[in-house]
């Protein structure tokens, strides 16, 4: 691994976040953004519509042409900026193995 | 998910034309279809609002429902033949270079005859590598080298047969170092009784015959010079064969050379029993062969070292559905643009279409052109699930619709131009004749930054909506027809309107615009990224263009080395501003930045308080511009360009507004990027930036571009009461008006 990797460094960047999930961020976060939101295709999380500008659940990407997204449907949501923060979360603690606290 | 799907056979449709709707549906039996004028796409609660207005129309009615299949995948063919009836002892050779060699059967050369009900296929099958399957009424035979091609590497493939011995030789050779399995000589097991194998034979490239006879197992990769000989050939021989048939003199019963025809689908056959044929779906043309040194990077220079045709599974033109209805435009119905409703219950479709005016005729002093090459660019592509750094340019969490799980779980229905195809090389070809499931309103796209989210044609249904609300009458022509007509389809007006995005520009669609400007013309571009690509049409196969990725510009793909000129034309394709014609030339300014965050507003610069620039600014006091919108929040945003007198801006333009201090995950091009720094993003690079231009040309012409795509998204704010719709209204209606504009020491032509 020569990427850069999450740690408790990166603590002080997540009220950043939580505050301002799109828009303009410090380098420090927009470094931490970079590595939550890249990653590889197969298991990515994203937002599957289920009423148009109201409601989403949770989906993720097979990463292969022809398979289906698979639907997390006990994730759901009625604001973008909350599911960023939900996704948010999962991924931190899919990078460094320890929780945000909600 | 999706249930109804559709298109047309045009894009656009003169009054009295007709227009053929082909539709598919999943277990639906029957549907509604009803003609609709389409005047806003935009469903976002916070936005001006959907609409559109039924028309009726004979078309109007109940259709039954069926399921229309779409058959991906390219192959050449070459009709029943009787040259091969012949054949006894004879040597099947070419090179190939394959793609995604590990995969099982995929076809190289399959030859059928339906009357005896032989079939032999060359093919290769992962870990087995090149194997000879043949099948008679009653026997199956196959053979295999056993040793897997290399991806990439050009390897001489071929098979002897001798009837009489009973014996089968394989060769898989690789043409330059590298394991290679030469001469496996299988004998005295040769099911073939006495009989000819074939009375007349049909030969596929890059698929097998099914039973059926259609094509199947395709073959993803290139091949080069295929031949059949007389005789049992061994590996040397073979290779004479390729390299020089004309060696071999009356044994060649087969000599197909694909370099000729390069613009075209034919393929011919240079022995004299001329088993010419044609290409299928798009499979690339104009790559590199096995006899490609680097020397040549044109393939009209040396057309024997673009031998090689490049199949792939997933390659799509036409379609091919049956049509379920067609609709004759009568003479009354207004230029605009419209959409077949398909409808069922909840699922619905829309095929979008335009009715042009009158041939030879405008009916009014403005015309909305509707970039239709730029939409089929972008049509159905997967930027949302093949790409995973797209979260990290939206800076947000990717939002999919029913729209891309259908997408996701029908790969049939074809790649844009942003896409790889399965075998990881880029799609130079895209087609209308298959549903583009996002050319349509309603939909929404990742790229369209927060808030309404819309992209390519539903974002352009704010330009509509806005000149509806105006009450400015107005045409609608497109992409295709500016590329066939010329000039001559746009002289007449006073003013042309740009799309959001129009990217994709053809040399004639470009020769076009800059000739209506010179001549007087006003053009408003009210987008960004425009005018960044030279694409080719197809002078044959309607509504397919070609885009070769090369050299620069931001790209989802690079072009192989030696493949920088288009096929279908032979042009240099590229970047225009590698090629004398940047967008500054045509509109003052050109591609600068792109992020699908959030938007910025423009701040007017004191060249905007100009009195060249006075009719703009009529009754806009702000000097900021644009902090609203449903594009991501602002004016200025998603893709934006920059004046740049040194790329070409005329040096009399003003620059009237810039934005400033985008977000970081805007960065520069590559084009612009020539020795990366990391002070390269949004707040921290004087390059990125929306630069709102106006300029006069010669004659009396104008020109006013946004230079951002996210404008429009600004237009309907507060009912249109903003300094976004004040401006634009401003210069549409300045640009109607044909009295000539001025720069200071502009003068009236002489004479006029």
């Amino acid at each position: 691994m020569t990427r850069y990797r999450i740690s408790d460094d990166d603590l002080r960047f997540v009220e950043e976040f939580r505050r301002t999930p799109v828009g303009y961020h410090s380098p420090g976060l927009q470094r931490v953004l970079n590595v939550l939101r890249g990653g590889p295709e197969a298991g990515k999380y994203v937002l599957v519509c289920t009423k148009p500008y109201r409601e989403w659940v949770l989906g993720q990407l097979p990463g292969e042409r022809g398979r289906p997204v698979r639907l997390l449907r006990d994730h759901v949501f009625t604001d973008r900026r909350e599911a960023e923060w939900a996704v948010f979360r999962l991924r931190w603690q899919e990078a460094t193995g320890r929780a945000l606290d909600p | 998910m999706l249930k109804i799907t559709g298109y047309a056979d045009r894009v656009s449709v003169a009054p009295g034309g007709t227009i053929r709707f082909m539709v598919s549906c999943d277990d639906l039996p029957e549907y509604r279809a009803e003609l609709r004028r389409i005047v806003c796409g935009d469903e976002n609660p916070d936005g001006p609002g959907y609409r559109d207005e039924h028309i009726p129309c004979a078309a109007e009615g109940t259709y039954p429902g069926r399921r229309q299949e779409i058959h991906a995948g390219s192959y050449g063919i070459v009709p029943a033949n009787r040259a091969l009836a012949a054949l006894e002892t004879f040597t099947i050779a070419m090179m190939a270079w394959p793609t995604t060699p590990a995969r099982s059967v995929q076809g190289l050369l399959s030859i059928r005859c339906a009357a005896t009900g032989t079939r032999l296929a060359l093919q290769l099958d992962g870990d087995d590598g090149l194997v000879l399957d043949l099948r008679t009424n009653d026997t199956a035979f196959r053979t295999c080298t056993g040793t897997a091609l290399q991806r990439r590497q050009w390897t001489l493939v071929g098979v002897a047969l001798d009837r009489a011995a009973g014996t089968v030789r394989l060769v898989q050779k690789p043409l330059h170092a590298g394991a290679g399995v030469e001469a496996i000589e299988v004998g005295e097991s040769l099911p073939i009784g006495d009989g000819p194998m074939f009375d007349e034979g049909t030969v596929l490239f890059g698929a097998v015959h099914a039973a059926s006879g259609l094509p199947e197992r395709h073959y993803n990769g290139k091949i080069d010079s295929p031949r059949i000989v007389t005789g049992t050939l061994n590996a040397a021989e073979m290779r004479v064969a390729i390299e020089s048939p004309a060696a071999l003199g009356s044994r060649v019963a087969a000599a197909w050379d694909f370099a000729l025809g390069i613009d075209s689908d034919h393929i011919r056959d240079r022995s004299p029993n001329r088993l010419d044929g044609h290409l299928v779906n798009l499979p690339a043309r104009a790559v590199t062969g096995y006899r490609w040194t680097g020397e040549a990077h044109d393939w009209r220079h040396r057309p024997d070292h673009y031998g090689a045709v490049h199949f792939h599974d997933d390659d799509l033109y036409d379609a091919g559905w049956e049509t379920d209805f067609a609709l004759t435009v009568p003479d009354a119905l207004p230029s605009g643009v419209y959409a077949m409703r398909c409808h069922a219950g909840e699922h619905e479709a829309f095929i979008t279409f335009c009715v042009r005016p009158p041939r030879g005729r405008t009916t009014a002093r403005a015309a909305f052109l509707m970039p239709t090459a730029s939409y089929m660019a972008y049509g159905n592509n997967r930027l949302a699930l093949d790409c995973s750094a797209t979260e990290i340019g939206m800076g947000r969490l990717i939002e999919l619709t029913d729209m891309h799980l259908f997408l996701q779980e029908h790969p049939e229905y074809g790649l844009s131009l942003y896409e790889t195809h399965g075998d990881g090389s880029g799609v130079m070809y895209s087609s209308r004749l298959r549903p583009l499931v996002d050319f349509a309103p309603k939909v929404r796209n990742v790229l369209g930054g927060t808030g309404s989210g819309l992209w390519q044609f539903n974002a352009d249904t704010h330009i509509l909506a806005w000149l509806e609300h105006v009450d400015e009458p107005f045409d609608v022509i497109t992409d295709e027809d500016l590329h066939a007509e010329g000039l001559a389809l746009i002289r007449d007006y006073g003013v042309i309107v740009t799309g959001t995005h129009p990217e994709y520009y053809s040399t004639a669609m470009l020769d076009a615009l800059q000739a209506y400007t010179d001549r007087g013309g006003r053009l408003m571009y009210l987008g960004g990224n425009g005018f960044y690509w030279r694409i080719a049409w197809h002078a044959d196969r309607p509504g397919a263009i070609e885009l070769r990725r090369a050299e620069d510009g931001i790209r989802p793909w690079a072009c192989e080395p030696g493949e920088y000129h288009h096929a279908f034309t032979g042009e240099l394709g590229g970047l225009w501003r590698r090629q004398e014609r940047s967008p500054n030339r045509l509109v003052g300014v050109g591609m600068t930045s792109q992020g699908f965050d959030i938007s910025s507003p423009f701040h007017r610069t004191r060249a905007s308080h100009d009195p060249r620039a006075a009719f703009i600014f009529e009754g806009v006091d702000d000097e900021i511009v644009g902090d609203f919108g449903l594009s991501g929040g602002a004016a200025a945003g998603l893709e934006i360009d920059r004046a740049d007198v040194e790329l070409g801006t005329p040096p009399h333009a003003l620059v009237l507004a810039s934005s400033r201090c985008h977000t970081d995950v805007y960065l520069q091009t590559p084009e612009d990027m020539l020795d990366p720094t990391p002070d390269m993003s949004g707040t921290q690079s004087e390059l990125i930036r929306a630069d709102m231009v106006f300029f006069e040309t010669a004659n009396g012409g104008g020109v006013f571009s946004t230079s951002s795509i996210a404008w429009a998204g600004s237009l309907s704010h507060a009912g249109y009461d903003n300094n976004v719709a004040r401006i634009s209204t401003n210069v549409l209606r300045r640009f109607v008006d044909p009295a000539p504009l001025r720069a200071r020491g502009q003068q009236a032509p002489s004479g006029g």
